[in-house]
């Protein structure tokens, strides 16, 4: 089982999310992250999908994603190949007995707090997939009130874009 | 010029080429009823009787002429009495429009009187759709959909327009009709890597199906048998590409296939599969299938490669146009010992064929043959006697086999028959069951009104044949629901519709029955008995690989 992250270009349509993830459930394919935004060109949208499985399922997902005639174009990325992030908001009870600890893990992932109250701390962090995991499992220790994440959103290195690939 | 949108689809229908279309009125698409009344010169409306019967009709249209087939119907209970025969065309990659109207955009979300999601309802069984919001887009989104119905794959689209779009004025400027995407060819790469497991091949098997048709490949892949010295076979969806009579042309594999059919494939230690798709009907048991074969396979649609069975060598591109940059890399050979085997295999198939005297459906097919011309389609629908036409039937030019391959649509035939008799401009020739007659017979209305000459011949055993066939086989006898018993005299229904009919019940009056039917001018239906316990045969039992095939009664 390995874990792919594809982008895919669409064309910016009514309707365009419902006929991708439509396909992916109608085919059964289990996806773990999906996040959608317009483009440098508000004539595309851009689709990042995450998800785990064999080379053969992702090669058929890709193959199915193209048939699409509103997916102008996909990309697979690599963690060599490409930069990849994600948002998370984590808002944790606030108590005297577990603030510090939370305040000097913050600190070492690099978390942000956004919001704090007499109950409640929120934290901001922006990390790749992994370390975001790994700070939500270590939160586990404090009481999580609430989670949000964005999932993965990734672009290539260097100065070749998605819409450089030839589809065919 | 300034023209209603009614007026422009109308238009743009006749700008592409379509001078027949399929339908049934209703209130949201009024305004294109009255456009088609405008052009009734340039473009033939077939009201049917329902509009099931519609979107079949332009299905058999479609794969009689390789056109885009075009069916119109009203918002609501029209748009969604479509979805079978939209989805019979998705599963069997046959280009259609489909055009339904839909309750004004001020109204579109408010459940208004007759108002569905039709593009999301036909989602997953469309290659695309599209709700036209506005006048503007209306006719390039037409065009773009018959592109889009006949490139690559081909399969339907479907476009909804409200009604105040239909209404609505825009300038319409006319335009050529849409082409198809130019067809290519797979990777130059990947065509090396084919020729060479190709040229190595010692028992080599060509497999098509529906996709050689669509691509119009049938010489290439002939001269690829040819070259190779390999026996040819096909799914259910390429039957009719080569001629019946070709001394390579071992006919339909799979689970009711020929018996040297499907046992050359399981043979072969390379399958060259051409436009086809590896379905479960045609492999059994998937985990038992070509073990040890290699298979090059070559679709147009990429996600087909290595889908269900892994192709070593998979070539996404146009086949005909691959098959052209693969045939100079192929080395002519002859393999007599293959050849041998593959006549073998055709002799034992020959010693078990099915001869018994009487009213038997192998002969009920070959009576039939004898009747058929060179450019007579002939249509099924979904059951025994579909397998039994499937086996049987003798076919001389491409497209002239009809039939529900992927989605088994019972009551598709009787409308794919009208549409194939609009389509050849010929008499057509329907062959279906009790059952599946019983499904959409109201389309006896539309062939006796037009004056259709169809010949229906109902293989009538009073059952649900295959559900029989599965019920005994599998199922302890026990004739759970399939046992019809109905009352209906077809003929006498025939004659209420205002055709004809008559009854047979021997190989003989079937013959005279035959005789008179194809001298009709309009609709004629043969009710034919048959015994309710014939199977068909040979059959590849469930979760049974080649070995299994049951070749007939009692062996």
């Amino acid at each position: 089982m390995n874990r792919y992250t594809v982008a895919v270009l669409v064309r910016n349509q009514f309707g365009v999310l419902n006929r991708v993830t439509s396909m992916f459930r109608r085919r059964q394919f289990n996806i773990s992250a999906l996040t959608v935004s317009e483009t440098e060109s508000s004539e595309f949208s851009r689709i990042t999908v995450v998800f785990d499985g064999e080379e053969t399922y992702k090669q058929q997902l890709i193959n199915q994603l193209y048939k699409l005639p509103d997916v102008c174009s996909i990309k697979e990325f690599t963690a060599d190949n490409s930069i990849s992030c994600e948002l998370l908001l984590i808002k944790l009870q606030n108590d005297p007995a577990t603030r510090d600890d939370i305040r000097t893990a913050a600190e070492a992932f690099g978390a942000v707090t956004v919001d704090y109250s007499k109950d409640s701390i929120m934290l901001r962090l922006t990390d790749d997939s992994r370390k975001i995991d790994d700070f939500i499992n270590l939160m586990r220790d404090y009481q999580i009130l609430e989670i949000c994440r964005t999932g993965s959103v990734s672009l290539e290195k260097g100065s070749t874009t998605i819409r450089h690939i030839i589809n065919f | 010029m300034l023209l209603s949108g009614a007026d422009i689809l109308v238009r743009t229908l006749i700008e592409q080429g379509c001078d027949t279309v399929f339908g049934y009125p209703g209130g949201q698409i009024l305004n294109v009823y009255e456009s088609l009344y405008k052009y009734q010169d340039e473009i033939n409306h077939i009201l049917t009787a329902h509009e099931q019967g519609a979107a079949h009709a332009a299905d058999g249209y479609a794969r009689t002429t390789g056109k885009v087939g075009v069916v119109i119907s009203t918002s609501g209970p029209g748009a969604t009495n479509l979805v079978t025969g939209i989805a019979t065309a998705h599963l069997d990659s046959i280009p259609m429009v489909a055009i339904c109207g839909n309750v004004p955009t001020n109204q579109i979300g408010t459940d208004s009187f007759q108002e569905i999601d039709i593009t999301g309802i036909t989602l997953p069984i469309t290659k695309h759709n599209y709700f036209v919001g506005s006048v503007e887009q209306l006719a390039d989104t037409v065009r773009e959909a018959f592109t889009l119905a006949k490139s690559g794959r081909p399969g339907p689209v479907l476009i909804d327009i409200p009604k105040d779009v239909q209404m609505a004025q825009c300038e319409y400027t006319p335009a050529p009709p849409a082409e198809a995407e130019e067809p290519r060819a797979a990777k130059e790469v990947r065509i090396k890597e084919a020729a060479e497991c190709i040229n190595e091949a010692k028992r080599p098997f060509i497999y098509f199906g529906g996709g050689i048709v669509a691509a119009n490949a049938q010489s290439e892949m002939l001269e690829l048998a040819e070259k190779i010295d390999a026996p040819v076979g096909c799914s259910m969806m390429g039957l009719s590409a080569v001629a019946t009579d070709h001394p390579r042309f071992l006919g339909m594999q799979g689970m009711h296939g020929h018996y040297a059919s499907s046992m050359a494939m399981h043979k072969a230690d390379v399958i060259i599969a051409l436009g086809v798709r590896f379905n479960d009907r045609v492999t059994g048991n998937r985990s038992k299938f070509a073990v040890g074969t290699k298979i090059v396979h070559i679709d147009v649609d990429g996600s087909e490669l290595s889908k269900t069975v892994s192709a070593v060598c998979g070539l996404r591109g146009d086949v005909k146009v691959t098959l052209q940059n693969l045939l100079p890399l192929i080395e002519k050979s002859e393999k007599p010992d293959w050849c041998e085997r593959v006549n073998q295999l055709r002799k034992k198939e020959n010693d078990n064929l099915d001869d018994r005297e009487g009213m038997t459906p192998r002969r009920a097919i070959l009576t039939l043959n004898r009747y058929l011309g060179e450019n007579t389609a002939v249509c099924t629908d979904v059951g025994q006697h579909q397998m039994w036409s499937a086996q049987n039937l003798v076919f001389r030019t491409p497209r002239r086999f009809v039939s529900s391959g992927g989605l088994g649509t019972m009551g598709f035939g009787l409308g794919a028959a009208i549409g194939a008799a609009f389509g050849t401009g010929e008499r057509s020739v329907l062959v279906t069951g009790d059952g599946s007659f019983g499904m959409c017979l109201n389309e006896l209305a539309t062939a006796a009104t037009y004056n259709i000459p169809v010949v229906i011949l109902i293989m009538n055993n009073g059952v649900l044949g295959m559900v029989r066939q599965w019920q005994t086989l599998f199922f302890d006898k026990h004739y759970s629901n399939s046992i019809l018993d109905r009352k209906t005299d077809f003929v006498s229904l025939a004659r209420a519709f205002g055709a004809d009919g008559e009854a047979v019940s021997t190989p003989e009056q079937l013959d005279e029955a035959l005789k008179k039917a194809f001298a009709q001018s309009g609709p004629y239906v043969i009710d034919c008995a048959i015994d309710k316990d014939e199977f068909v045969f040979p059959m590849l039992p469930p979760g049974g690989s080649m070995d299994d095939i049951i070749i007939k009664a009692g062996g």
